[in-house]
């Protein structure tokens, strides 16, 4: 057996609230495989989009903290949350293509005795599972039958404008997993459509109006659930479902899983450790439903 | 909607193409057929005052305060779908950005209020703390933005919050000085 398989992780602010579950069940599945996730050390937010929306120096001088910290360590940097990975990503690259930026960045970062050379690789999780764990690795692990019709919804940060060998428009990474873990992979036409992200904090109408469709569509295309890899996306389409249906006059209670929940799930792994008792709306209810017609 | 009206040269703001260009990778939006393939990809295309093939041209053109007064830059939800399939490849995510950043400085953000307190407040946490704490943000963003519907936020809070994925206590990095440092110098240094 090679040596354990290393990563530094940074799990970004909405591991502590609303993705918790995501969190829960990333570790869990993780520590199962035998994969060491080392938290970035005091690690602060990336900034995301609303940093950005402000200041533009300082938001990038907020995200190349971490990639100074991370730099030492020579591991590869992985973040679940599809804005941390494009926002660490974007300063990685901006310092690449722009040297003003690289000198003023560093000269702010000097200040606080830190230096980022440009050299840390920013992945995003669900690539550490598709590229590095690989799919007989986690076929070999199945211990559950999952027997589920699964919408694999990708959102669109882990796939645009940076991926790591997916396609911006068709990504099939999350797909594979499915498969390898048992699932049924529907046809799912919107997998990189936008959830309207932050937009349903601020216009929820116009938010709602985007996030329908990609229940809908799942749900017409029979699947028992979607899974996603974005903590935003699944917030989106989990908590607002009932909103979807109230606006709509519809009744959907199709459960949003993250990713790492499936594989859990699949591997055998005890449900309270996954986090499924968190998600909005319940995860048993489908199966079950699903078991008793089947 | 635009007018369609006589402007003269003269009203047209001609430095704000230089401060477009100005950004890393603003040059590339010289290369802009207008082929229309952002406005066509954007999922808000249909509800934005412009969509983005328009405000290029319109920024080219110089019309500075349809652009940064325009609802366009605050329904980009940042989904690079128009950046990814521009066959010139020019950054039309991060020149929404940009235009958000000169409309909330120079307080043209009118149609994007709601949008600027929610990012500024969002600064004020990562500032304070060193990560953002959504409790918070949601908490300060409805006091702020939607007084006289703080009702309707009730039910899905709760959710979250039983649920157990809305904890009260933020978390304050220990080392907070050190990104004070940081802010500071940028502060000192200016922006771009
Ligand atoms: S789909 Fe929505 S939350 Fe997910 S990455 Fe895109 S904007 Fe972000
Ligand atoms: S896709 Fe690119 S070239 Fe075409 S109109 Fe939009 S910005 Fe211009
Ligand atoms: S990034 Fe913004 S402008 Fe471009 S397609 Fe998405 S929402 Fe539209």
């Amino acid at each position: 057996m090679a040596t354990k398989q290393s990563y530094i992780y940074y799990p970004g602010c909405s591991a502590e609230a609303t993705g918790k579950p995501y969190e829960i069940s990333a570790r869990a599945v993780c520590e199962h495989l035998d994969i060491e996730l080392k938290e970035l050390a005091d690690w602060n937010c990336c900034g995301a989009t609303a940093y950005l929306s402000v200041e533009d120096i300082a938001s990038m001088a907020v995200a190349a903290r971490n990639l100074a910290i991370a730099e030492s360590t020579g591991l590869d940097l992985i973040t679940p949350c599809s804005a941390c990975y494009i926002t660490l990503s974007k300063v990685d690259h901006y310092f690449e293509d722009y040297p003003d930026i690289r000198t003023k960045i560093n000269n702010a970062l000097s200040a606080a005795g830190l230096e980022y050379k440009g050299g840390v690789n920013v992945r995003h999780l669900l690539y550490v599972f598709s590229e590095d764990i690989g799919m007989e690795r986690l076929s070999g692990m199945v211990r559950a039958d999952l027997s589920l019709r699964v919408a694999p919804y990708y959102g669109c940060q882990v796939v645009r404008p940076f991926t790591e060998r997916d396609s911006p428009d068709v990504p099939f990474a999350m797909d594979e997993i499915i498969s390898a873990l048992g699932g049924d992979v529907v046809d799912y036409p919107l997998k990189t459509k936008c959830c309207s992200g932050a937009l349903i904090g601020i216009d929820e109408k116009t938010a709602l109006g985007l996030a329908k469709p990609l229940i809908e569509c799942a749900v017409r295309s029979g699947a028992d659930c979607i899974v996603t890899c974005c903590p935003l996306c699944q917030l989106n389409l989990d908590a607002y479902q009932y909103k979807i249906n109230k606006v709509y006059g519809t009744n959907y209670h199709i459960p949003v899983l993250f990713f790492t929940q499936l594989i859990g799930l699949a591997f055998g792994i005890d449900e309270g450790r996954l986090g499924l008792n968190m998600n909005i709306v319940p995860y048993r209810p489908a199966a079950r439903a699903k078991g008793a017609s089947g | 909607m635009l007018k369609r009206e006589v402007v003269y040269e003269s009203v047209l703001d001609h430095d704000f193409l230089d401060e477009i260009y100005s950004l890393p990778g603003g040059q590339e939006i010289k290369k802009c057929i207008q082929c229309g393939t952002c406005s066509g990809s954007c999922p808000q295309g249909a509800v934005m005052d412009y969509a983005p093939r328009k405000i290029f041209s319109l920024i080219r053109a110089g019309f500075r305060d349809e652009v940064l007064e325009s609802n366009t830059i605050w329904y980009c939800s940042s989904c690079y779908t128009c950046a990814v399939r521009c066959p010139k490849e020019i950054k039309i995510t991060d020149v929404m950005y940009a235009l958000k950043r000169i409309a909330i400085k120079e307080g043209k953000a009118k149609k994007g209020r709601k949008a600027a307190i929610l990012s500024n407040n969002f600064v004020r946490l990562v500032n304070k703390y060193g990560r953002n704490h959504e409790t918070e943000l949601m908490t300060r963003y409805i006091l702020f933005a939607e007084p006289h519907h703080a009702f309707n936020f009730i039910p899905q809070g709760w959710k979250l919050f039983s649920n157990g994925r809305l904890p009260i206590m933020p978390h304050k990095i220990k080392n907070i000085d050190q990104l004070r440092k940081i802010l500071k110098k940028v502060d000192e240094l200016g922006e771009i």
